[in-house]
């Protein structure tokens, strides 16, 4: 039963929540303004907004300068090729963690002895070192650092339960990306170094920065944990029965998957896909280190405009109302799918 | 048969692709988004046309971004830039390490302004050419100055700009009598104070590395500061750095305004700047030091150890940085747009000498003297920065520490401690300090 209201509580919440919404929304609206106005205009103190002589040229400008359609393609590509790539592992990741899911651990070692494990790696390559007076080769070095950190890691992350595998998946998510950023950078600038540096092919022109084949797996990883959680929560919701069912009427694997669980949960990989969408269009700090024309996003395209010395908030503004325009839209027509899919599994 | 033909002639084709494919450079040049730099993208036409096979790549960028991208690249021999655009400040750290490559090609390179060609070098040997340069004067309001019954001398000291701020302040008309930065930066308030600092005798270190913060010569250089902003400055002046006092004085709200020569077209513009006919420039002030408080700074094109185009990259920045590219501009856009403050021919130029503000640019350009930047000995290089990799995170966080005490969160004197203790740490741990 609904619980009833007075008329001034609900009067007072509708005012706080226009408040918030109002104040939320002014950067934008500022920044719309700011689009229409002369450099000058932009500047000038006090500011007037309704008495400006509205201009378009900030985009004119704007398109003179820089392709702006060309940025548009290369997000489109970035954001379209990311969401479906992380739909191929996220619904098989979400399936199994919410309808076999672990209960217990897979190993018997506790978090404290992986650790010891890691520590006593590091002790015996440092003793190693120290009384070998050995100078190993960077890719040694590399190796070494792999089988140290890398596989106990990984079979510690294979040997959880899932409950521990979905924190651990999120926990990734909490990592400030500046800490990163270096690491990530010489692998997509070096790769091609590394396999020459370890006797290999020389792959050294071949390399990921400024490209979608490495700016496209890249978005797809920043966002997969976001899109599982939310696919996991979606499928929990569907009767296992259903699938039970299929499976005794003989449907194999691929078909419980792609052909009973994926059509009844549409509309929340629908939610999935928007959020996801939202996500890399929006992605600011990759985007703008690893990219420089080839692959750069509108995320890129607006940085150009900005500038600690001179005039350019007019310009910078077009910049921004151009480059949210597409998203902005996008989000209108589909907000009700992506609050759906926000708040889905909240209220039973 | 028919198939040796196909074969053959496909041989062919890759072979020729591979020939033409072969004689076309392309280089990766990587630029700050200010209107110089994008003017220069538009004239690339001239540079294509006499040398067909070279095509160009622009990668621009605002200047905190394209700083952290490029150090990223060339620290990690990344090489995916070809030309880059550099400032005073990293050249001779960069040309030390041997991250670029020394310059050839460039067009009389006698005729470079000699503080400019001794700040972009290194042991002697050029590392980047100047493509744009700049220093700070004063530019102040000719009318307020009139109906406070004052002059602005043509060599004022600080006594005298102070006097003028007091009596120009005018709050019931929102008038401030100076604006000044106050926005905490290396390349923010560092660039202003830390001129100031040097006109008020002070420096940031002595001959052995150790910071000078607790000296008398930045006492009287920051109580100074702190008590005229007070006075005269705007409200929120912690806040503000280029962009808002330029809004500030355009908008009739400065009666001064100290900064980088570069805005003197900005408050000039009749169609953005309420009173310019009014403007006035004069050199930046002293104390009776022998150091004026302008600093010098140039954007300057370079060629990364790492590239694999060098002859074609130093043919770019010889004809981006050369007397005939200011000639083109002049014929396209104006003697107004030329590129300022890198060539003594530029301003031997009567048609130049006719910018209001070109005399006054050339005469602060000489007052700066990156080699001799304060009164007293040091062991660095660089008028508003110290030329070392660690400046960068120092003097943002002095920048920051003086932002503090000029919002009123401390005092002056806690503000030079604390600025003290952090630069001594940081230049004892950077083993400056033994």
């Amino acid at each position: 039963m609904a619980r009833r209201q007075s008329p001034r509580r609900t009067l007072l919440i509708t005012i706080v929540a226009w408040t918030i919404g109002l104040l939320m929304f002014f950067p934008i609206f500022w920044t719309a303004v700011a689009a229409f106005k002369s450099e000058s205009d932009a500047y000038s103190l006090p500011q007037t907004v309704l008495s400006t002589p509205w201009t378009f040229e900030n985009f004119g400008i704007v398109q003179d300068r820089s392709d702006y359609f060309r940025y548009v393609f290369n997000t489109t590509v970035i954001v379209v090729l990311s969401t479906l790539l992380g739909l191929m592992f996220a619904i098989p990741a979400a399936w199994s963690m919410a309808f076999a899911p672990t209960a217990q651990s897979r190993s018997s070692l506790s978090g404290r002895q992986w650790l010891a494990i890691i520590f006593s790696g590091l002790v015996i390559c440092f003793l190693g070192l120290y009384f070998t007076d050995w100078k190993p080769s960077n890719a040694l070095v590399g190796f070494a650092l792999l089988l140290i950190f890398v596989v106990p890691g990984s079979l510690w992350a294979w040997s959880q339960n899932t409950s521990g595998t979905l924190l651990w998946m999120l926990s990734t998510k909490m990592m400030p990306p500046a800490g990163a950023l270096i690491p990530i950078y010489l692998i997509f600038n070096r790769n091609g170094l590394v396999f020459k540096d370890w006797g290999w092919i020389n792959l050294s022109d071949y390399n990921l920065i400024d490209s979608f084949w490495g700016m496209v797996p890249l978005m797809t990883l920043l966002n997969l944990p976001i899109i599982i959680w939310m696919l996991f929560t979606y499928f929990k919701e569907i009767p296992v029965g259903i699938l039970e069912a299929a499976r005794m009427d003989g449907a194999s694997l691929w078909n419980e998957l792609f052909r009973v669980l994926t059509p009844m949960a549409l509309p929340g990989i629908a939610s999935t896909c928007l959020l996801n969408i939202i996500l890399a269009w929006n992605e600011a700090f990759w985007s703008l280190n690893l990219t420089n024309k080839y692959a750069a996003p509108l995320s890129f395209f607006i940085s150009e405009y900005s500038s600690p010395e001179g005039q350019f908030w007019a310009k910078l503004s077009a910049a921004s109302i151009m480059a949210i325009a597409p998203i902005l839209v996008i989000g209108w027509f589909s907000q009700k799918q992506l609050v759906r899919g926000l708040t889905f599994g909240a209220v039973k | 048969m028919k198939l040796r033909h196909t074969f053959l002639t496909a041989c062919a084709v890759f072979a020729l692709g591979g020939i033409a494919q072969a004689a076309d450079v392309t280089l990766t040049i990587a630029t700050v988004n200010n209107g110089d730099m994008i003017r220069m993208q538009k004239m690339t036409d001239d540079f294509t046309a006499t040398n067909p096979g070279i095509k160009l790549n622009w990668v621009t960028l605002e200047e905190n971004d394209l700083r952290q991208k490029v150090t990223k690249d060339i620290s990690t021999k990344g090489g995916q830039y070809d030309v880059l655009t550099i400032g005073m400040y990293e050249t001779p750290i960069w040309g030390k390490k041997g991250w670029l490559v020394p310059l050839a090609g460039i067009d009389d390179p006698a005729d470079i302004l000699p503080a400019v060609a001794g700040g972009l070098s290194y042991d002697g040997k050029l590392y980047a050419a100047p493509f744009y340069g700049e220093s700070s004067f004063v530019m102040y309001r000719k009318d307020l100055m009139a109906k406070a019954g004052l002059k602005m001398s043509d060599t004022p000291t600080w006594d005298e700009i102070i006097t003028a701020a007091d009596k120009m302040t005018d709050r019931a008309n929102g008038v401030n009598g100076i604006c000044l930065r106050g926005k905490a930066g290396w390349g923010e308030n560092m660039a202003f104070l830390g001129t100031m600092a040097n006109s008020f005798g002070a420096r940031w270190f002595d001959e052995n590395w150790h910071p000078q913060f607790d000296q008398p010569e930045w006492k009287a250089a920051i109580t100074t500061y702190l008590k005229v902003m007070k006075d005269d400055g705007p409200a929120g002046a912690s806040g503000n750095g280029f962009s808002e006092n330029l809004a500030l004085f355009q908008s009739g709200k400065c009666g001064m305004w100290a900064d980088a020569t570069a805005a003197g077209s900005f408050v000039i513009d009749p169609k953005a700047s309420k009173n310019a006919a009014d403007v006035g420039f004069t050199i930046a002030p002293d104390k009776g030091f022998g150091k004026r408080a302008n600093w010098l700074w140039a954007w300057a094109l370079a060629v990364p150890a790492g590239s694999q185009k060098v002859e074609a990259a130093q043919k770019f920045i010889g004809w981006a940085t050369s007397k005939h590219y200011g000639e083109l501009v002049a014929a396209k856009e104006g003697w107004a747009n030329v590129p300022p403050g890198t060539r003594t021919s530029l301003y031997n130029n009567p048609e130049y000498l006719k910018v209001p503000f070109a005399a006054m640019t050339l005469a602060s350009m000489n007052a700066a003297d990156p080699m001799h930047p304060t009164a007293k000995p040091v062991p660095y290089t660089g008028i508003q920065f110290v030329a070392i990799p660690e400046f960068a995170g120092i003097g943002t966080k002095v920048g920051e520490i003086f932002s503090s005490a000029l919002a009123g969160q401390i005092t002056a004197d806690e503000a030079l401690a604390q600025a003290q203790t952090y630069t001594t740490d940081a230049m004892t741990k950077a083993g400056y300090i033994k």
